[in-house]
C-alpha cells in the first residue's frame, strides 16, 4: 500500500475478478426463479440428509487430512530419518491420484466380494454377511478416508514449506529457553504454520465439497450429487441452483470462519541463511516409527492403488491402447497447460495489485476471484452455461444482423467454455499459493525498491516475481494437476465429441469396470507426477 | 492484462471447432458411444456420411434446450423410454416421417405422431442365486414380501431403469399401494442401493444377497467378460409376472432433433439403425431384444426362453414418471 498505481492495474484486476464472479451471480439470479415446488418437495424429504452428509464429510475429510499431513510434514521438514529424502517428494504423489480411482480400487479390495473379506471368511469359516461385522467401504466414513488419502498432500505441501521456512534462529531460541522438541512443535512450529495449514485445510474442504465422483460411486448423497440429480432427474435448473446456493453458503461460511479466526495474525521472519540447518536426528525406535508412519501413509494413498491400477492395465492393455486413448490424453494435457498458465497470470496480477495499490477498494478483486474455487464443478457448470449461452446467441444475432454467416455456438460449443470454467474454478489455487508466498516478503522490501526508483512494473518483474518463484511453481503445479483430474465440470461442459482422460476414466468407473480405463487412469497419475517431481526438485535446489 | 487477453484469444482460437464441409451428422447419445460405434462405422462405410457421437449420461435434453436453434444435434439416442417422451414434451424433436421406419418398427414401439422410435427392448429382470434360491416364479410385487428381508440388491432407485419400474407399479396399482410396495422393497434390501446392475449380480455371486434386480442384457454382457462370467454363472434369470400382466420392459430409442440442419441424412441414419443389419448387431453385440419383428435375438438371449411382456404401452408410463421420483424420495429409497 505504498505506491501510486496507474488506473489500468485496478481496471485489469476488477475486470478479471468480475469475469470470475459472473457465474456466481448468474447462479444466484437463477435461484430466485420459480421452480414448480421441486425445492419444497426436496426440503420436506431428502434435503436435510444431503446437507448433514455434506457437512459431516467435509469435517471428517479435513480432520483426516490434517492427521495424515501434519506429522508427515513436520517429520520431513525437521527431522532426519531413514527414507526421509524419498518421502519428502513421494508424499506428494497421492495428489496425482483421482479420488474416484482410489475409491474404486479400495472398494474392489474391501468390499464383501473383495479379497480381504474373502480371506477373512475362509480363515474363520464364516458363510454369510450376517456372521461377522465388517465396516462398509461404500459409506460416508469410507468416502471420507478415500478423499483424505488423496487430498492430504495439499496440507502436507504447504505445511512442509512452512515448517522448512521457519527460521532456525527461532527454533534455537525456543530450545535455549527450555522447550523440548515436542514442545517446540506445539508452541512454535505449529502456530507459525497456521496460515499454511489453514489454506491447506480450506483447499481440502472445498475439494471435498466439490467431489462428485467418489460420493456418487459410494452412493453417499451429498449436495453435489443432489444438484446433479435435481437438474437432470427433476429437470429443474432452478431447484438445482437453489441447492447450489445452499452449498455455496456452506463453503463461504467455512472460508469466512477460517479468515476470521486468524484475522489479527501477521507473521514475518527472516529467511534461514543457506547451510544454516537444524535437524532432529532420529534413531532407534523413533526413526523406525517415523519411517513406518510415512511409508504406511504413502503405501495406502499411492503405492497400493497404483500397483493395482497397473495390474488392471496389464490385463486389459490390448483393448485400451488405441488412437482414442492418445487423443484424450492430448486433450487433457493441452487444456491443463493453458489453464494453469492463465491461472498463474491471474494470480500474479491480482495479488500484485492487492499488495501495492494505495486504494482499499483494490483489495477486493483477489477476494472475489477466489470465490470461483468455492463453486463445485456441477454448480459452476450451471452458473457458466447461463451467461455463456446468452453471449453465444448475442454473437450469432449480431452476425445475422450484419449479414454474416452465423458462427454457431463458438463459446459453449467449444473447449473455450471448458477452459474458462477451469480457470474460474482453479484461479483461487494460484492466487492462494501466490498470496502465501507474498506474505513472506516483508513490505520493507517494497518500500526499499520504490525508494530506489523502481516502477510498479519493474517492482513486480525484478523483485516480486523472483521472490514468488516458489509460490508460482506451486500454483502452476496444483492447478495443472487439478485440471487433469477435474471431472464434473468437464462432464457437463465438454463440447460435442470431446473427451478427456477424466471423463473417459469415470465412464468406466461408473460402469464398474475400471479395468478397461486403467491405462488412461495411469496417464492421469503419471502426467500429474511429472510436475510434482519437477516442482520438488526446484524447491530442493533453492535451499 | 495484455498477456491474459492474448492468452484467452489463443485459447479461443485453439478451441474453436473446425467446421467441416463434408456431410456429417451429430448424434447426442444417452447410450455409451462404444455400444453403437460399430454400427455407425458401417453406416459411414455405406453412405460416406460421417457421424459424431456425443455421449452424456444425463442432461442431453437440458443441453438441447439451451442450445436452441444453434444446436448441432441431428439425432438423439436414449437408453430409456422416459428420455424419449421428455424430448417430445419439451419440444426438442420433430416427427421423422419415413415409411421405412414405420415398416421396420412395430406400432407399439413408436410414438403415434412419429416423434420417436424404439430401437431395442430390455426386460427388468429379477436375478436369483442358483445355489440358494434356484429358478423363481416371481412377481415384482413379491419383492416387498418380508420373506426376502435382507436378501435383495439393487442399484440407485433414481436410476431411470428403476424409476420406470416404479412408474409401472404406480400405473398398475396406484400411488398409495406403490408406496407401500416401495417401502417393503426398501426394508428387504441387503445394502444401500449402489453400483450398477452388474454389481448387483456380483453381490449375489458373492453371497451378499440372493436376489438382484437388473436388465436382461447385462447378463449376456457379463457372460462375455472373462472376469465377470463367474458372477453371471451364479444367477438364474427370471422373467417376473409371467402368470399375470407380464414383465416390465423398457426401450432404448431415437428421435429427430428439432433443429437438425440435415434431416434427410438424419432420417437415413435412423432408417439404418432400424435395418436388419443394425438390429442384428444390437441383438448380437449388446444382447438386447430387437424391436424389428423378423430379427432374432442372439442365441444366448434366445436360450433364456420366451416371455410375456407387460402390455401397457410404454408411453403411458411417462405420466407417472414424476410421481415415481417423488415417491423414491419420500421413502428415502437411496438413503
Amino acid at each position: 500500500m505504498i505506491l501510486g498505481l496507474a488506473k489500468r492495474w485496478s481496471v485489469a484486476s476488477y475486470t478479471l475478478a468480475l469475469l470470475i464472479v459472473m457465474p456466481l451471480v448468474a447462479l444466484i439470479l437463477q435461484s430466485f426463479l420459480p421452480d414448480e415446488a421441486v425445492f419444497g418437495h426436496l426440503m420436506a424429504t431428502v434435503l436435510p440428509t444431503y446437507i448433514s452428509n455434506t457437512l459431516l464429510l467435509i469435517f471428517w475429510v479435513v480432520i483426516g487430512a490434517l492427521i495424515f499431513a501434519i506429522p508427515a510434514a513436520w517429520l520431513v521438514a525437521k527431522c532426519r530419518f531413514p527414507g526421509r529424502n524419498i518421502f519428502q517428494w513421494a508424499l506428494l504423489l497421492p495428489l496425482a491420484m483421482p479420488a474416484y480411482v482410489v475409491a474404486y480400487v479400495y472398494t474392489d479390495l474391501f468390499d464383501y466380494a473383495g479379497p480381504v473379506q474373502r480371506t477373512l471368511r475362509s480363515l474363520f469359516s464364516w458363510q454369510t454377511p450376517h456372521d461377522y461385522y465388517f465396516p462398509q467401504v461404500r459409506s460416508l466414513g469410507g468416502a471420507a478416508i478415500m478423499l483424505a488419502l488423496v487430498l492430504f498432500p495439499y496440507i502436507y505441501l504447504l505445511a512442509r514449506t512452512a515448517f522448512m521456512e521457519q527460521s532456525t534462529s527461532l527454533g534455537h531460541a525456543a530450545r535455549v529457553m527450555g522447550c523440548s522438541p515436542w514442545k517446540s512443535f506445539w508452541r512454535l512450529s505449529l502456530p507459525m504454520a497456521r496460515p499454511a495449514l489453514a489454506v491447506g485445510a480450506t483447499l481440502v474442504a472445498m475439494e471435498t465439497a466439490a467431489d462428485f465422483a467418489t460420493v456418487s460411486y459410494f452412493a453417499v448423497p451429498t449436495l453435489t450429487t443432489a444438484v446433479y440429480d435435481t437438474w437432470f432427474e427433476y429437470g429443474s435448473l432452478t431447484a438445482a441452483a437453489k441447492l447450489s446456493t445452499i452449498m455455496l453458503f456452506v463453503v463461504f461460511a467455512m472460508v469466512g470462519f477460517e479468515r476470521f479466526a486468524r484475522r489479527k495474525q501477521q507473521l514475518f521472519q527472516k529467511q534461514s541463511a543457506p547451510g544454516e540447518l537444524d535437524y532432529f536426528c532420529l534413531n532407534g525406535a523413533k526413526a523406525f516409527a517415523a519411517t513406518g508412519y510415512c511409508f504406511i501413509l504413502l503405501a495406502l494413498a499411492f503405492m497400493l492403488p497404483f500397483a493395482i491400477l497397473l495390474q488392471y492395465a496389464w490385463g486389459y492393455f490390448a483393448e485400451s491402447w488405441n488412437a482414442k486413448f492418445f487423443e484424450y490424453s492430448f486433450n487433457s494435457l493441452w487444456i491443463s497447460l493453458v489453464v494453469s498458465l492463465v491461472c498463474v497470470c491471474i494470480g500474479i496480477v491480482l495479488m500484485f495489485v492487492r499488495r501495492v495499490s494505495p486504494h482499499k477498494a483494490d483489495m477486493l478483486p483477489s477476494r472475489l476471484a477466489s470465490t470461483g474455487y468455492a463453486l463445485p464443478g456441477t454448480v459452476l457448470a450451471i452458473g457458466i452455461l447461463v451467461p455463456f449461452t446468452q453471449l453465444d446467441f448475442a454473437i450469432n444475432d449480431l452476425a445475422y444482423y450484419f449479414g454474416l454467416q452465423e458462427p454457431g455456438l463458438i463459446l459453449t460449443g467449444s473447449s473455450f467454455i471448458l477452459i474458462c470454467a477451469f480457470c474460474i474454478r482453479f484461479a483461487a489455487i494460484a492466487i492462494g499459493s501466490i498470496e502465501n508466498s507474498y506474505k513472506r516478503i516483508s513490505p520493507s522490501l517494497d518500500m526499499a525498491s520504490v525508494t530506489l526508483g523502481l516502477t510498479p512494473k519493474s517492482l513486480l518483474a525484478r523483485v516480486h516475481i523472483p521472490l514468488l518463484r516458489k509460490g508460482i511453481f506451486a500454483g502452476l503445479l496444483l492447478v495443472f494437476i487439478e485440471c487433469m483430474k477435474e471431472l464434473p465440470a468437464a462432464l457437463l461442459l465438454r463440447p460435442i465429441g470431446f473427451e478427456n482422460l477424466a471423463t473417459y476414466v469415470f465412464q468406466f468407473v461408473s460402469d464398474e469396470q475400471l479395468e478397461h480405463g486403467a491405462l488412461a487412469a495411469i496417464v492421469i497419475v503419471l502426467v500429474g507426477l511429472v510436475p510434482l517431481i519437477y516442482l520438488n526438485h526446484s524447491l530442493e535446489q533453492e535451499k | 492484462m495484455r498477456v491474459i487477453t492474448s492468452l484467452m484469444m489463443v485459447g479461443l482460437l485453439c478451441s474453436a471447432s473446425v467446421v467441416s464441409a463434408a456431410e456429417r451428422l451429430t448424434v447426442y447419445s444417452y447410450r455409451q458411444a462404444f455400444l453403437i460405434d460399430p454400427i455407425l462405422a458401417d453406416f459411414t462405410k455405406q453412405t460416406g456420411i460421417d457421424v459424431d457421437v456425443v455421449f452424456s449420461k444425463k442432461g442431453i435434453a437440458e443441453r438441447m434446450m439451451r442450445e436452441g436453434r444453434l444446436s448441432k444435434a441431428d439425432i438423439v439416442l436414449t437408453s430409456d423410454f422416459y428420455r424419449l417422451m421428455e424430448l417430445a414434451e419439451k419440444d426438442l424433436v420433430i416427427p421423422a416421417k419415413s415409411d421405412v421406419l414405420k415398416q421396420n418398427i412395430p406400432q407399439k414401439y413408436r410414438s403415434p405422431d412419429d416423434m420417436w422410435y424404439a430401437l431395442t427392448m430390455r426386460v427388468r429382470n429379477v436375478y436369483s442365486s442358483k445355489e440358494r434360491l434356484g429358478k423363481l416364479d416371481i412377481n415384482y410385487e413379491d419383492l416387498a414380501d418380508p420373506k426376502f428381508a435382507g436378501k435383495i440388491c439393487t442399484r440407485s432407485g433414481k436410476h431411470p431403469y428403476n424409476v420406470s419400474l416404479v412408474a409401472s407399479m404406480i400405473a398398475h396399482h396406484g400411488e398409495a399401494e406403490a408406496k407401500t410396495w416401495l417401502e417393503g422393497l426398501k426394508s428387504n434390501l441387503a445394502r444401500k442401493p449402489q453400483g450398477n446392475d452388474r454389481a448387483q449380480v456380483k453381490a449375489v455371486s458373492e453371497g451378499l444377497c440372493d436376489i438382484a434386480i437388473g436388465n436382461s442384457y447385462y447378463l449376456g454382457k457379463m457372460l462375455q467378460d472373462p472376469k465377470q462370467k463367474p458372477w453371471a454363472d451364479a444367477v438364474e434369470i427370471n422373467f417376473p409376472n409371467q402368470d399375470n400382466r407380464g414383465s416390465h420392459i423398457n426401450v432404448s430409442g431415437m428421435a429427430l432433433a428439432k433443429h437438425t440442419k440435415n434431416a434427410e441424412a438424419a432420417i437415413q441414419l435412423m432408417e439404418f439403425l432400424s435395418s436388419d443389419a443394425a438390429q442384428q448387431t444390437y441383438a448380437d453385440v449388446n444382447m438386447e431384444y430387437p424391436v424389428k419383428a423378423d430379427v432374432k435375438p442372439s442365441k444366448l438371449v434366445a436360450s433364456w426362453g420366451k416371455f410375456k411382456a407387460d402390455d401397457l404401452p410404454i408411453y403411458k408410463l411417462a405420466q407417472y414418471h414424476g410421481a415415481a421420483i417423488k415417491l423414491l424420495d419420500e421413502v428415502k429409497f437411496d438413503l
